[in-house]
């Protein structure tokens, strides 16, 4: 295996297209490196993305964020600006792992590691972030609900690289929320997850993007559990139509950690719950 | 297998070292620069039995590679005491018998070594989740807490004297 560890995107994306073998970016390892030690892959070279200084920095304010692929969680929770904007997403991030996992773990790789129970996806989805993918000959950007197509897959090419997560312009009286349910405390992959973003006006919801996750094979954005909202003061009636929104939109599993039947109530309550969260930081009374 | 040659700082000391380039940090600091305090629990940065700070930040040594170190600051258990003297922590480690097989003993110390750092008053459910990274099976845990507080305690004090 080759590893390597260029300056700049465009070269790691070069490298990624010249590969005959199999390719692999690593950011900041947490979940490849465990899957190599398993044996599950064999990459015959590996981009390592943490030299790259685009990368490793978080940059902008309220006219929107651009968080590098290589920021690990811990400098994404240091970020005070970016906390204060958007607590949904910082939430989301630190949620992942331990203390340890925090240093490495990256958002990007969370999204790219295509999981259906990633912390951070349903939180970015929610907040319409977008991601910055670099080929060998052109870049693009696409919306983060746009790149998981299933469990470990994703619409990028072979020499593609994501560059950046951008988050959008904040409007004034915003808030977002992520909580997620697992039977633990701490270190838990999750049951099911709920983002809510919302920005009011005049104390109404102006608008919403609501998204689940862990309730079928990608992250879900659930327009129907927004619609519900808008236009509302987070009456007890329109949270009763978002929670049955959520449930409605759910296609999960039954596996060890949550039945289907389980699954599908929880996202309504998490999804309620995570909506007055976000209402009260975007400064709503009800 | 194709591999690298690291130059990093190891607890301040100018280290090198040849290895694989798919070998885990872990497995170069104790087969190759001899230092194993850092242990293997897992392998899947799930116990934190492996815990190094790497430029300052705490990570699992098993997911991180030996060539990925080249360049980087790293911290181990080896580092904490002051030749014969121990660090605070290993002292009241010890003192509450917050050990007891001592596998997961370096990635605890290790691990509340940032946390002090980086918090001098811990509650004690910011200890508990601090160090949620790293199992212990032999303790239950209280004793590591209560290790850490009085470490925590000890510290405020030699810093207040100081001031």
């Amino acid at each position: 295996m080759r590893y390597e560890a260029p300056n700049n995107t465009k070269a790691a994306a070069t490298l990624l297209a010249a590969e005959k073998g199999k390719a692999l970016v690593l950011a900041g390892g947490t979940d490849l490196l465990v899957r190599m030690k398993a044996g599950m892959l064999e990459p015959d070279l590996l981009v390592d993305i943490k030299h790259i200084e685009k990368m490793r920095s978080i940059a902008g304010g309220n006219a929107g964020f651009t968080i590098g692929a290589a920021v690990p969680g811990v400098e994404i929770g240091e970020h005070k600006a970016l906390g204060k904007l958007w607590p949904g997403v910082v939430e989301a991030a630190q949620l992942i792992g331990s203390d340890q996992v925090q240093g490495r773990c990256t958002i990007v790789g969370n999204l790219c590691n295509a999981s259906p129970a990633a912390d951070t996806v349903p939180a970015l989805i929610a907040a319409g972030a977008k991601v910055v993918v670099v080929g060998k000959d052109k870049r693009r950007t696409v919306a983060v609900e746009k790149v998981v197509t299933g469990p470990g897959s994703t619409s990028l090419a072979k020499a593609e690289v994501i560059e950046s997560i951008k988050l959008p312009k904040r409007e004034r009286s915003s808030g977002d929320a992520y909580l997620r349910f697992i039977p633990r405390t701490e270190m838990d992959i999750a049951v099911v997850g709920a983002a809510v973003n919302l920005s009011l006006s005049r104390g109404v919801v102006k608008s919403a993007r609501v998204a689940l996750g862990a309730v079928a094979p990608t992250a879900l954005l659930v327009r129907e559990a927004a619609d519900a909202i808008i236009g509302t003061k987070l009456d007890d009636a329109a949270l009763e139509t978002l929670a049955t929104a959520c449930s409605a939109a759910c296609n999960p599993i039954d596996d060890k950690r949550g039945t289907i039947h389980y699954r599908t109530k929880v996202a309504g309550v998490l999804g309620r719950r995570a909506a007055l969260i976000a209402f009260d930081r975007a400064g709503g009374k009800r | 297998m194709s591999g690298a040659h690291v130059s990093t700082t190891v607890n301040g000391d100018a280290v090198q070292f040849a290895c694989p380039n798919d070998e885990s940090l872990l497995d170069s600091l104790r087969n190759r620069v001899g230092l194993t305090g850092v242990k293997e629990g897992c392998g899947t940065g799930d116990c934190g039995a492996c815990s190094i700070t790497l430029d300052d930040r705490l990570v699992c040594s098993c997911l991180v590679l030996g060539v990925e170190a080249n360049g980087k600051q790293i911290g181990t258990v080896e580092g904490l005491a002051d030749g014969d003297k121990l660090h605070p922590l290993q002292e009241n480690f010890i003192k509450h018998a917050a050990l007891q097989c001592g596998i997961c003993t370096p990635g605890f110390l290790v691990a509340a070594k940032v946390l002090l750092e980086r918090n001098p008053d811990p509650s004690e459910e910011e200890i508990r989740y601090a160090l949620a990274g790293n199992l212990c099976r032999c303790t239950g845990y209280d004793k590591i807490v209560r290790a850490v507080q009085a470490t925590a305690k000890d510290l405020r004090k030699k810093s207040k004297k100081k001031s």
